[in-house]
């Protein structure tokens, strides 16, 4: 079976006239975007040359002729060839490789384009063969028109019918209606949403590695006050309501901040979303600096995540996810379909994949509460041990050392929480959990695309008599747990009854 | 799906490769313990007793039990793996979804002639199911198995 899922295999080199060059103008767009990590090279040669004042621009403009010629160098030995039955990519300076993938082993193509690749209408061609992580090969910017063909031809050729190349040229020319798309209202919506603080982060991160570059020390707090002083504000002479008006001002600060990153990061990322139902799978487009366009074929589809919070949920906001092996991005895991919906628009989306809502009278599950109850088992000793360390080492009296007692308490009410949240349910055909309370998810697995199952106890789940299950999918898991033994037994009879049978091994 | 509720239990000699591997751990354990005994920081024979006992203890008890604890049993279209008292695990994973395998020999099993079986599903957890202890013939036997399943369903 292991030659089922081959990897890129090693082939013959392309004869003297075969395959083609990526656009010249993308080594100008690789040599821009690489020119910030040329900086630590150049640091590095000023301070090895001790750089004289005129010796400076000599070097930068080295480093930068140099960089360029290795990437010009790079750019003459890539080639790309679309054969009979595989696409063959041969590169490398000194080390000439061919790698060859056969066209029924490349999963995606996707195209992404970041913002100098626009200014020439270029795009970045990406081809993943689902065997590893990421993308397998990638074509460093062709044109666009360039890129759309060779998506369409590998498609075709995948469907081994030469003449389905014009069907699909052709439906790029009339486009059918998008089967989800969000206009800048909902954009905006989905950015308010997305509050968040990271910026911060950010920022403080900066200012630690930068900051042997700022004139003064930026956590020097007694530093500002003084800057304030010298312009004649005196810390002691401001009033306390003039203090109060100030914090609440610098509060109201910090929330603008957090919804204005929210709304710019959603609006790069998300901006001008739209989801196509293709022949294939489906095709999504979005992002304002870097567009990207991604194909998820939706036979590889595993299940459905259908995702929510407390404050969007009461305006019946949702996301769908799919899970799949293929990996979205670095931050997302599973292939975002619609990041700000109506359930009533979801449900058709993911219909699509063959995967329905939970009908009315599937009935959930809830866990039983001492599942929860049993890590109070090792917390309460840990809470005590705190006490008694407490009132031993410090002077603080056994009264206020039961404060401790607070944590306990916030934990109980969050697994209360946990406990009321979580659900699961079954149908003949589909798995169904729902968890969470800050992020609500309603997971929808259909039970063929179940790899395996496994029943887990430790040892505190023991004193409790109940059990986790794992469904291993391609591309996620899904969990149940709080659940007696013998219900997890049953549970996993009747899913198997019906994955197993199926053979998925090449799926 | 009651073929597989009747689990097999693996050879006995993995008693002995679960010893052997044990035992090594103990050796540097103890090697470790005498070196902090040389130091005299602590009263004579404070450190090396306990670590000699608990490690006879992991030597001699507890192989017995986890060999006592392991079963395995491959049904018609699934293969099932039972392990683990304390932490405990029943894993079944059908043969539809098996990627690849593996029959893995190491030098400990192979005086014994025993080997280790894997299979790999597609799967994100648990993807790998492994099965130690099997005469080696059995775990290729096992492969065999497995694979003309997948060549018929293939077919």
């Amino acid at each position: 079976m292991s030659e089922q899922i081959a990897e890129a295999i090693v082939a013959e080199p392309l004869a003297a006239g075969e395959g083609e060059r990526t656009a010249p103008l993308g080594l100008l767009i690789g040599f821009v975007t690489g020119i910030p990590q040329l900086i630590f090279p150049m640091l590095a040669a000023l301070f090895g040359t001790r750089g004289t004042g005129v010796a400076t621009p000599l070097i930068i403009g080295a480093v930068l002729l140099i960089s360029l010629l290795f990437r010009w160098i790079g750019w003459l030995r890539f080639r790309f060839h679309l054969d009979e039955d595989d696409i063959r990519i041969e590169q490398g300076l000194i080390n000439r490789s061919v790698r060859s993938i056969p066209y029924d082993r490349i999963q995606d193509v996707s195209i992404e384009q970041p913002v100098l690749a626009q200014l020439f209408s270029l795009g970045e061609v990406k081809f993943e063969t689902g065997g590893g992580e990421g993308e397998d090969a990638k074509l460093s910017y062709v044109s666009m028109e360039r890129a759309e063909a060779l998506r369409a031809t590998i498609r075709a050729r995948k469907a081994e019918a030469a003449d389905t190349v014009e069907v699909e040229q052709a439906t790029f020319v009339r486009e059918a209606p998008p089967i989800f798309a969000m206009d800048n209202n909902r954009l905006i919506t989905l950015g308010l949403y997305s509050f968040s603080l990271v910026i911060f982060a950010v920022l403080g991160g900066l200012a630690q590695q930068f900051d042997f570059l700022l004139p003064f020390d930026f956590w020097d707090f007694k530093h500002w006050i003084g800057m304030a002083e010298e312009r004649g504000v005196s810390i002691d002479g401001i009033s306390t309501s003039a203090r109060i008006i100030g914090a609440v001002f610098a509060l109201l600060a910090l929330v603008a901040l957090g919804f204005a990153t929210g709304v710019v990061r959603t609006v790069l990322k998300e901006y001008g979303f739209r989801l196509d139902r293709t022949e294939r799978g489906f095709r999504r487009r979005r992002g304002l600096l870097t567009k990207t366009d991604v194909v998820m074929p939706v036979n590889r589809v595993q299940a459905a995540n259908i995702v929510t919070g407390p404050i969007r949920k009461r305006r019946g906001w949702h996301a769908l996810k799919f899970v799949s092996l293929a990996q979205d991005s670095k931050e997302e895991s599973d292939y975002m379909a619609a990041p700000l919906a109506k359930l009533d628009e979801i449900w058709p989306i993911m219909a699509e994949t063959g995967i329905m809502p939970p009908s009315a009278d599937t009935e959930f599950q809830r866990g039983h509460f001492r599942w929860w109850v049993k890590d109070f088992a090792i917390v309460i000793p840990i809470v005590l041990a705190a006490m008694a360390a407490v009132v031993i080492f410090t002077e603080i009296s056994f009264a206020t050392s039961l404060l401790l007692f607070f944590i306990p308490l916030i934990l109980l009410l969050a697994s209360a929480l946990q406990w009321r949240k979580f659900g699961y349910g079954e149908d003949a055909s589909r798995l169904y959990v729902r968890q969470g309370w800050w992020q609500q998810q309603l997971t929808i697995l259909p039970q063929v695309r179940v790899q395996s199952v496994e029943i887990a106890q430790g040892p505190l789940a023991r004193m409790t008599g109940l059990v986790t299950m794992h469904f291993g999918i391609a591309g996620g898991t899904l969990e149940l747990f709080a659940i007696p033994r013998e219900t997890a037994e049953a549970i996993r009879d009747r899913v198997l009854a019906i994955a197993a049978p199926v053979d998925f091994s090449n799926a | 799906m009651d073929e597989i509720d009747q689990l097999t239990p693996l050879d006995p000699a993995y008693v002995k490769v679960l010893r052997i591997v044990s035992g090594i751990f103990a050796i540097i354990l103890i090697i470790g313990a005498g070196a902090l005994e040389f130091t005299q920081l602590a009263p004579m024979g404070l450190i090396v007793t306990p670590v000699i006992l608990l490690t006879a203890y992991c030597v001699w008890v507890i192989p017995q039990r986890r060999y006592n604890r392991w079963g395995y049993s491959a049904g018609s279209d699934r293969l099932r793996i039972v392990r683990g008292y304390l932490f405990y695990s029943d894993t079944v994973v059908p043969y539809g979804r098996i990627q690849h395998m593996d029959v893995d020999q190491g030098p400990i099993e192979r005086p014994y002639g025993l080997a280790t079986f894997s299979a790999h599903t597609a799967g994100t957890h648990g993807s790998t199911i492994v099965l130690p202890g099997l005469p080696h013939a059995d775990a290729l036997a096992l492969r065999e198995r497995i694979r003309d399943y997948i060549k018929q369903a293939n077919a």
